[in-house]
């Protein structure tokens, strides 16, 4: 099931969450929406939901105009961020519940539903814990139930409202591989909310890059990292050090990667920068160095652990730096 | 799929004993102050609670168990109960209705009037009973706004039995909605949301989400509205017209039996509303200990 969101704006009261914004999500496809706090990524989720409903503009599913229709007409299954399970209801009857609740002529009898939530229970490996109450269950656990309920009514769409935002850092990992494998499975239209750029490079198959209301820009992961449209969506992707370069006609700010400097005893042929080390972080996978450039700006450099023990650097070392690769982006108006 | 056994997310379980109450090590207070502050609290609730109600069952039958016997089964104490048990089965389920739809309709929405709804709600609290009496009174008696009105279509109101229901009735208003708004509030739509997302409709949502979230402050509203509306007097009192046997509650006859110097008597017919009273908490008691079985056999 497609679905296709045209020129949706909507505020509240006088914030405009959204402004314009346009998308078309293709079958099967698990797209991001990533942005920092405030970016309309929730509101555009929950309209394209039928939770909200917006001030211009409409969703359509499958070509289908559905932008009248409230979430109960939608078919979408929707997991919140904070899970909102049934508190007084055990997970077998959470999860039921979509099933329960269909009209009488739709129902499904006792048996096919017991079957149907116990297919479902073990496909997101909860298999022991149907009698339980969601409070005597794990973040991660209520978090699985959350997904298995939305998928009990096979939802022609499945959208995710930062599934992962509250559970800790190794659960979200492991949860986030785990939403792929699924996803390859059912092959369910999704869209998720996060505002990890790292979920969403690593999960989607698309990322939607939005800031106060609007799109920045829509790529695949790789797209959106290495060709940056603005330079929000640099900023946004990772780490960034910035130069701005003052002999060029107009001013320009020039964004390079830590990873992608270079760091050399003697100034190599090309644009070099010279700095002073500052700090030098070596535990972890690479080494970080902070760096005080001659122009005073502080650059933060990212090497391998062996070119570190080659270059054997020390606080107050003057090096050199070779940025690999840049983005120049013109400053066209100044804040 | 990840192998069969411990899913990483099955790490950390959440507790399954609720959180403790009580303060504990750094936190609590020395053993002298918990004491004392115990001390005072018992001591209060005997003064104000236990003393009057041992008192009222002594009085009752300090003439005797045949004076006692005799002022509850007289007709006009039966007759006074009946009225009590009628106005409290009517103003009760009413409000309990109201205070729900209400709660409902000021947590979840926001619509033109819900300050003044909120307004209004609160009114019978910030007025004086007897003043919400007069109300009425103004507004159905023989002199008042809807009097000739009434009088041409003989229907009695004041100083009768849906005057004495109208007045209850509005005294307990809040009860109920004031008891579910702020937990309603603190809930938050999003289960409500979910249930949408999944399909439910506005009544199934209300009766298989809302309803059973908010099962305990309904109940605990309940009780308080019933413990008010059997026991009202200011209110009833103006605009009861204290016929005997016709519009006299339990509260009035108290009033009445007193001031006839009846005094056995008058504390016999109030040990019966005390026993109402008695068995209303109990009933709650038993309730919440119900619902209470019923999620943890879950």
């Amino acid at each position: 099931m497609t679905i296709e969101a045209r020129g949706i704006t909507k505020s509240f009261g006088s914030f405009p969450a959204l402004r314009g914004v346009d998308l078309h999500v293709k079958e099967g496809e698990l797209v991001a929406l990533l942005g920092p706090s405030g970016s309309g990524k929730t509101t555009l989720l929950r309209v394209i939901a039928g939770l909200e409903f917006p001030d211009r503009g409409g969703v359509l599913f499958d070509g289908e105009d559905a932008t009248e229709r409230g979430a109960r007409d939608r078919r979408v299954g929707f997991v919140f961020q904070h899970y909102a399970l049934f508190r007084h209801m055990s997970v077998f009857e959470n999860v039921a519940f979509g099933l329960r609740v269909r009209p009488r002529r739709a129902r499904p009898g006792d048996a096919e539903i017991r079957e149907r939530v116990s297919e479902l229970l073990h496909l997101v490996q909860l298999g022991g814990m149907a009698e339980r109450l969601p409070s005597q269950l794990s973040g991660g656990q209520r978090q699985r139930v959350a997904l298995a309920r939305a998928l009990a009514v096979r939802p022609r769409v499945l959208l995710l409202d930062e599934p992962f935002g509250a559970l800790d850092s190794r659960v979200r990992k492991e949860l986030r591989r785990w939403l792929r494998q699924l996803h390859d499975e059912l092959h369910i239209t999704s869209v998720f909310v996060t505002h990890d750029q790292e979920e969403a490079l690593e999960l989607a198959d698309r990322v939607v890059v939005m800031n106060r209301g609007a799109v920045e820009q829509i790529g695949t992961p790789e797209q959106v990292y290495h060709e940056p449209a603005t330079r929000f969506v640099y900023e946004f992707m990772g780490d960034v050090n910035v130069f701005h370069e003052r002999d060029r006609p107009g001013r320009a700010s020039v964004y390079v990667r830590p990873h992608l400097l270079e760091i050399d005893r003697r100034p190599v042929a090309g644009a070099t920068i010279r700095a002073r080390v500052q700090r030098i972080h070596a535990a972890g996978p690479t080494v970080k160095v902070e760096l005080l450039s001659e122009r005073g700006e502080l650059v933060q450099a990212e090497i391998s652990q062996d070119r570190h023990r080659s270059l054997a650097l020390i606080r107050d070392d003057e090096v050199y730096l070779r940025p690999k690769q840049r983005h120049v982006f013109e400053d066209d108006y100044s804040i | 799929m990840s192998q069969l056994g411990s899913h990483p997310s099955d790490w950390t379980l959440a507790p399954a004993a609720p959180r403790r109450a009580v303060a504990e090590g750094a936190l609590a207070e020395p053993r002298w102050v918990r004491f004392a502050l115990t001390a005072i609290a018992l001591a209060f609730l005997g003064l104000f609670l236990v003393l009057p109600l041992a008192t009222v069952f002594a009085e009752a039958f300090s003439k005797g168990a045949g004076v006692y016997f005799a002022a509850i089964t007289d007709p006009m104490a039966l007759a006074a109960m009946r009225l009590t048990l009628l106005v409290a089965a009517i103003s009760v389920p009413a409000n309990a209705v109201f205070g729900v739809a209400a709660a409902w309709a000021i947590a979840r929405f926001g619509f033109r009037g819900k300050a003044l709804l909120i307004t209004a709600i609160d009114l019978p609290f910030a007025v004086s009973p007897v003043v919400s009496g007069l109300i009425f009174v103004l507004l159905f008696g023989a002199q008042g706004l809807l009097g000739p009105w009434l009088r041409e279509h003989d229907v009695r109101i004041i100083f009768a039995v849906p005057g004495i229901v109208l007045a209850t009735t509005f005294i307990t208003f809040p009860f109920v909605a004031r008891e579910l708004i702020p937990l309603m509030q603190e809930q938050g739509s999003e289960e409500e949301a979910a249930a949408i997302s999944l399909g439910a409709s506005g009544w199934q949502t209300f009766r298989r989400v809302t309803l059973p979230n908010v099962s305990l402050g309904l109940l605990h509203g309940v009780v308080l509205l019933n413990a008010r509306a059997m026991g009202e007097f200011g209110a009833v009192s103006v605009v009861s017209g204290h016929i005997r046997g016709v519009t006299n509650t339990l509260p009035l006859h108290v009033e009445i039996l007193y001031n006839e110097y009846q005094s056995a008597a008058a504390f016999a017919v109030a040990s019966l509303l005390a026993m109402l009273a008695l068995l209303t908490l109990v009933l709650k008691r038993s309730l919440e200990w119900r619902m209470g079985r019923a999620a943890h056999a879950a």
